[in-house]
């Protein structure tokens, strides 16, 4: 059966994660995809639906329930020049390859002196917000990111995740990559056809404002355009910068908006103690501590074990975009 | 506004007022503990929800309720309470293991900074923005109407007081001495300066002390401005292997020092191998003249002798019709009358080259300025070991750098590369089978 993209060029996350898979293994043979239940079921959110059927059971690997194997396996096939893409069915399950990916994958290069490196792309879902209880809510971006080697983009635009994905696997070294499920469906946007990626390492600005940086990624980006949006009626002008990727992370961008706003708010949905927001601000207070005319706030998930499956919790541990405004308004006052 | 018995922890339903740390009619701020409440799982500080002042006390200290129940009315400060919740309820966790710390709400303490200054100290702490703008813009942060958050100065304010032109720009306020002490203290070294204001903010230099000028300071200060003024000096080095040579000096030198009662050091060795060189090569043994370069006949060869505050240069003459044993004896007695300020005119007079030394003190390169009036300067470095490629193999070997420059007028690199290839080779012939 012959599987074809979405016609259209409008696409939410879901189809642009599946396009940019699906025209990656038509153009390169080397590319494959393992995981748990990648080929007959066509992956948990339907992404890989219908490509065990075009591109075979040796392209589109359905592996047992172990996440080392997966990784480990695809470290090898990546070291002698094939280009796995590897699917962690949920983030939540990453931590039995966390030895595979940090001290094999992340390494791999320097330990080999340049002769092996290791083209592996990790894609895995993560993020709350969708009544996924313990073990299916998890946000892991802060246990890799401390990693040297170990290259983590987490776009939440349909177009973002095309050209990151493509650089992912285009890229000569391991890419963890991270897609917010709650934005698989809910987020549609134009997506360019044909080939294309966008660097790794580089944030966007996708609401410009002048009182007030915002610095997210995932879902929260979103929330927090909306929230910007919102206050822009108010006469507030707030910048909204995505990160996309969170190591490396873009500093020029991050650290010319606040020197410009001198005020900036983190929002990430991962706990505060030891997070993202935690290098962000460090950074800004390191480069542009004279330009700041308030203290860094974040605004981000408690330090709780895990989500919990009753709506109340979950609302308890998610940030809601009256409170992404509320913070802003108030920072902007302060 | 009415204080309630907050709830510390999911399954207690009282709490009992173990302290009051406030007393009607004293002033609360916003999260500012103000009683202390006990249960059977915690006993821990309760911030107040709002600022304002405390009316009334409703339960007494020992006194039990349930959780909810009134506990004391606060009479609220401004409209900034509107919002607040009515029960004063942190989370149970946050309050005992930080007992001092502000209400910072249940979700992980994100929904305010728990370092932000209340609004009294919010109108005497400044940003870092707001000083270095003040600084740069030379704005009196006393004369700025502050728009922020309890009346703070913002970083907008002082720009718009800035752009306002001086009359905002007066003399320097208490606000703005502290922060130029600041800046003086505190500062990194890539803190913008302060904008031309023609007031340093740092204290005038302490005086340093000035050393007069001794005779032979003043001799040596002219003589190598002379020096370096007149002749184009370059330089070059050469690597040499003194391992044998270092070996034969230290079989020697215990047995030499008893029969001559002077030290062996490297130096006649050094010196023996110049003259031999020099002989091989005589435009190093010159001097430059208007007329043409003057080529010594005789090879008196200069010793740097390096003292406290003075250099002095005096000269083994005729070294060539030397042994090592002697020209370690003449250098031994001119060092010897150098330390001891003994040296007469003629014993500094008459140098044709001149050796340095320079290894003695613990150098392994330098670029010696040559002698006036000669062609050539050389110093011997300090003997090093060091990994020396022999071969294909590896070995560990004394070594010793030979640095000299020259007087471009005289001869060019040609020469003096054959002059220290020549002495590098006499240099790693010696060794114990030598007569001294």
């Amino acid at each position: 059966m012959a599987v074809a993209p979405p016609a259209s060029t409008t696409m939410n996350n879901v189809e642009a994660v599946r396009t940019t898979l699906y025209e990656a293994l038509k153009s390169d043979e080397r590319t494959l995809i393992l995981g748990e239940d990648v080929g007959a079921r066509g992956n948990v959110f339907l992404i890989t639906k219908g490509f065990i059927d075009e591109f075979g059971p040796e392209r589109i690997i359905d592996t047992p329930l172990a996440e080392a194997s997966i990784v480990g396996v695809a470290i090898g096939m990546a070291m002698e020049g094939l280009r796995p893409i590897a699917e962690i069915q949920f983030a939540d399950f990453i931590y039995p390859a966390f030895n595979q990916i940090v001290g094999e994958a992340a390494k791999t290069r320097y330990r080999s002196n340049g002769d092996y490196s290791c083209p592996l792309v990790i894609r895995t879902p993560y993020g709350g917000g969708v009544r996924g209880a313990l073990s299916h809510s998890v946000s892991i971006e802060a246990l890799f990111y401390h990693v040297p080697g170990l290259k983590i983009v987490a776009p939440s635009f349909p177009a973002d995740m095309k050209g990151l994905l493509n650089a992912a696997i285009d890229d000569p070294d391991p890419v963890l990559f991270l897609e917010h499920k709650k934005t698989y469906r809910l987020v549609k946007g134009e997506v360019p056809a044909g080939h294309y990626t966008i660097p790794i390492g580089k944030a966007e600005v996708k609401h410009a404002g002048d009182l007030l940086t915002v610095v997210s990624y995932g879902l929260y980006v979103h929330q927090a355009i909306e929230a910007a949006k919102r206050l822009a009626g108010d006469g507030i002008s707030v910048e909204v910068i995505d990160l996309r990727s969170i190591r490396p992370m873009d500093r020029t961008t991050i650290l010319a908006s606040v020197r410009k706003t001198r005020k900036l708010l983190i929002v990430h949905e991962d706990n505060k103690f030891g997070g993202i927001g935690a290098e962000i601000s460090a950074m800004v207070v390191e480069d542009a501590f004279f330009d700041l005319d308030a203290p860094i706030r974040r605004l981000c998930g408690p330090d709780v074990p895990a989500m919990g499956y009753a709506a109340t919790l979950e609302e308890e541990f998610m940030i809601s975009t009256d409170r992404m405004a509320e913070a802003m308004r108030d920072l902007v006052a302060f | 506004m009415t204080i309630t018995m907050p709830q510390l922890g999911e399954t207690v339903t009282e709490g009992t007022v173990s302290q009051w740390l406030k007393k009607p009619g004293d002033r609360i701020e916003k999260y500012e503990s103000f009683v202390e409440v006990s249960t059977d799982k915690v006993n821990a500080e309760v911030p107040s929800p709002v600022s304002g002042v405390l009316r009334e006390i409703i339960c007494k200290e020992g006194e039990t309720v349930a959780t909810g129940a009134p506990i004391a009315v606060i009479d609220e400060a401004g409209a900034e309470a509107s919002a607040a919740p009515v029960a004063a309820a942190p989370s149970a966790a946050a309050a005992v293991s930080v007992p001092a710390a502000p209400a910072v709400a249940s979700n992980g303490a994100s929904r305010g900074p728990s370092g932000t200054p209340n609004a009294a100290e919010l109108l005497r702490r400044m940003s870092p923005a707001v000083r270095r703008l003040a600084r740069e813009h030379q704005v009196d942060l006393g004369n700025v109407k502050g728009t922020g958050k309890g009346g703070r100065i913002t970083a907008s304010d002082v720009l718009a007081a800035a752009s306002e032109g001086p009359a905002a720009a007066t003399a320097a306020s208490i606000m703005h001495e502290a922060v130029r002490e600041r800046a003086v203290t505190a500062a990194p070294a890539n803190a913008p300066a302060p904008a031309g204001s023609g007031r340093s903010t740092y204290a005038a230099p302490v005086p340093g002390t000035l050393v007069p000028l001794s005779p032979a300071r003043k001799i040596i200060a002219q003589r190598m401005v002379e020096s370096l003024a007149t002749a184009p000096h370059a330089w070059t080095m050469v690597e040499v292997d003194v391992t044998n040579l270092w070996a034969w000096r230290a079989k020697a030198k215990d047995r030499f020092q008893a029969e001559k009662g002077y030290p062996l050091t490297l130096l006649p060795f050094f010196i023996s191998a110049v003259v031999a060189s020099l002989k091989r090569h005589p435009l190093l043994n010159a001097r430059f003249t208007n007329d043409g370069i003057y080529v010594e006949k005789q090879y008196n060869i200069g010793i740097a002798v390096g003292m406290e505050s003075n250099l002095v240069v005096p000269v083994i003459r005729d070294a060539d019709g030397l042994s090592v044993a002697g020209l370690a004896v003449a250098a031994g007695k001119l060092v010897e009358k150098a330390r001891s300020g003994k040296l007469g005119p003629d014993d500094l007079s008459g140098g044709t080259f001149t050796v340095n030394n320079t290894g003695a003190n613990g150098s392994i390169l330098s670029k010696p300025i040559i002698n006036a009036g000669q062609a050539a300067i050389v110093t011997m470095e300090a003997v090093v070991k060091r990994p020396v490629v022999i071969g294909d193999a590896i070995a560990i070997r004394s070594m010793m750098n030979v640095c000299l420059s020259l007087d471009h007028r005289v001869i060019d690199g040609t020469a003096s590369n054959a002059f220290l290839s020549q002495l590098k080779g006499h240099l790693e012939k010696m060794g114990p089978a030598g007569d001294l």
